[in-house]
């Protein structure tokens, strides 16, 4: 393990290979290729991640990470601020945005209830959510969680801070994902789709 | 269906092995530790992906060698054949294949050649604690039933957690009785659904239970099976509100279908305590064949039955019946293992099935 020909090298494989997905045979080739890159270029890769770090803001409204107080979408003037969407973290927010379905605004929890893991309602943002709900500013909120028992042990836990508020509350539709053949899905995903079947729409 | 042939390589104490067998009655016979056991072994891997007495894989490897595998081919109809097998490498992953082709799942294997075992080892239903007899009906119901076992696979993450919080709080404190309730909102409802499919399965499982206990034991004595459930006596959602104190004081939940129990009882005497070898072998005998029979009148077709010495404990003229009640047509193939040639060729004698005899001798078998 330790038989690298530099002390410098060793150091930057054991720092490479703490980030996920990154063994030390990768950590290895990449450092590698950092030495063939043009200083410069280094140079820019380093001060980007340190500038990431030291710089990043998350937004104070949705918790979203951000380079102002303010994120984009929360000050952008046509999103919807009476609509919001509570998600488990950003990533969830690029993948509702690629989407361009939704006109509302977002609260990221930064995580969802979990005993097992240590996680509990106080590690999450949820008492800023509630604070913003009982201000009145929402007509609606659309929880958007993982579809299991902790995604929707966190759900119920909202909802019930927040039930008697008047406030309209959803969940995201599960089912059948779109251009599935019904032979394909899963006995549970189909069961949960007849019992939650939605009217018709024609004209 | 049924069980055509059976290839082993390097299977436990087999270093090859090639066997034909009949559609009815198939009778391994031979002395203790020739390995009679490890054919039934192989036939219940094909079935259910995996070993019935070790659940390491590895160690059916025979010794010194690197790799087994099992091969099996079942008929279907007069011309349809499925082949399945099942190869286990030494550090590696375990293959298993039906028709040549790998399986991603191998939950999807499991069901599609049913079969019931009857095994001395079964006696740790009755004698170890509830859990064993959870497990045991719990794999039987959830055979047929795939929303009974998301129900069982989601109470039991929730429980998880919320044993995790109700240790947490008797540690650091904290957090209120209200992050207790939202784990048990996701409890109630599967909760509610597995005590109420335990209470409809035995309904209907226990005729048969009792029919084939008073067939096993010749109608001296009556069986009975109580659920006990303390969802019987008050509501779920009441039950874990008024155990709340005692919860937090043991640090763990202690209401809930996870306490459930189904108690034997002969003749008014539980069985675990009162029970003889003899009367707890009918009984467990009797509980395999009822699944046998469930399984047959809920899915429609006939599972493979395997007769693990049973016969010992058992006198001549029981094992006479069970033989005859086996090799009727209600049943479909029935393999058996017995110390005693003597006693399979004698009944063999008296009654007419069609059957095979193999002697089995240190890793070789002959037909």
């Amino acid at each position: 393990m330790n038989s690298y020909p530099s002390k410098l090298l060793e150091s930057a494989v054991n720092e490479l290979s703490r980030l996920p997905g990154i063994g030390r045979k990768s950590a290895l080739r990449l450092a590698l290729h950092l030495l063939k890159e043009r200083i410069e270029d280094v140079e820019f890769l380093g001060q980007s991640i340190i500038k990431l770090r030291k710089e990043i803001q998350y937004c104070t409204v949705c918790h979203t990470i951000s380079d102002n107080d303010i994120c984009q979408i929360c000050s952008d003037p046509r999103r919807d601020k009476t609509t919001v969407c509570i998600v488990q973290d950003i990533r969830d927010v690029l993948a509702i945005e690629n989407t361009r379905q939704y006109r509302g605004v977002y609260h990221i929890l930064g995580g969802i209830i979990s005993p097992i893991e240590g996680i509990s309602p106080s590690d999450l943002t949820l008492e800023n959510l509630i604070e913003k709900a009982e201000s009145g500013i929402f007509n609606e909120i659309i929880m958007a969680l993982p579809s299991t028992i902790e995604g929707d042990t966190t759900a119920y836990y909202i909802y019930k801070k927040i039930k008697s508020l008047q406030i309209k509350i959803s969940n995201i539709a599960r089912g059948i994902s779109l251009g599935d053949e019904l032979e394909y899905a899963d006995e549970l995903t189909l069961g949960r789709s007849i019992l939650n079947r939605t009217l018709y729409q024609g004209d | 269906m049924y069980l055509q042939k059976l290839k082993l390589t390097n299977f436990k104490n087999y270093e090859t092995a090639d066997l034909g067998f009949s559609e009815k009655i198939n009778c391994f016979v031979g002395d203790n530790g020739v390995g009679k056991t490890n054919l039934m072994d192989a036939i219940y891997y094909l079935s259910f992906c995996k070993s019935y007495f070790n659940p390491q894989d590895m160690m059916n490897i025979r010794h010194t060698e690197d790799a087994f595998a099992i091969h099996g081919t079942y008929l279907r109809n007069e011309n349809q054949s499925d082949s399945v097998s099942c190869i286990q490498r030494r550090n590696q992953k375990k293959l298993f294949r039906m028709n040549k082709k790998d399986y991603d799942r191998l939950a999807d294997h499991i069901g599609l050649f049913p079969l019931v075992i009857v095994s001395p080892s079964d006696s740790d239903l009755i004698s170890l604690g509830s859990e064993e007899r959870r497990k045991y009906f719990d794999g039987v119901i959830s055979q047929f039933d795939k929303v009974y076992l998301d129900d069982l696979l989601n109470y039991s993450r929730a429980l998880q957690h919320r044993n995790a919080l109700l240790k947490s709080i008797a540690e650091h404190g904290g957090q209120s009785i209200e992050s207790i309730e939202v784990w048990d909102q996701q409890m109630l409802e599967p909760g509610q659904r597995i005590f109420e499919k335990r209470t409809l399965f035995l309904k209907e499982f226990y005729p048969l239970f009792q029919n084939y206990f008073e067939f096993v034991s010749e109608g001296r004595e009556a069986v009975n099976i109580e659920y006990e459930s303390q969802l019987r006596n008050l509501e779920f959602k009441e039950l874990l509100r008024s155990s709340i104190r005692k919860d937090l004081a043991m640090r763990y939940t202690t209401a809930g279908i996870h306490k459930d129990d189904f108690m034997f009882s002969i003749s008014g005497y539980s069985a675990k305590r009162f029970g003889s070898q003899g009367q707890q072998k009918s009984l467990l005998i009797a509980l395999k064949l009822s699944q046998f029979e469930y399984t047959r009148t809920t899915k429609g077709y006939k599972p493979i039955l395997l007769f693990d010495d049973i016969f010992d404990k058992l006198d001549e003229r029981r094992v006479g019946q069970l033989v005859k009640l086996v090799g009727a047509d209600d049943f479909g193939q029935v393999f058996i293992t017995d110390t005693q040639p003597d006693r399979i060729e004698k009944i063999f004698k008296q009654v007419e099935i069609e059957h095979r005899i193999f002697n089995v001798k240190n890793g070789a078998v002959a037909g």
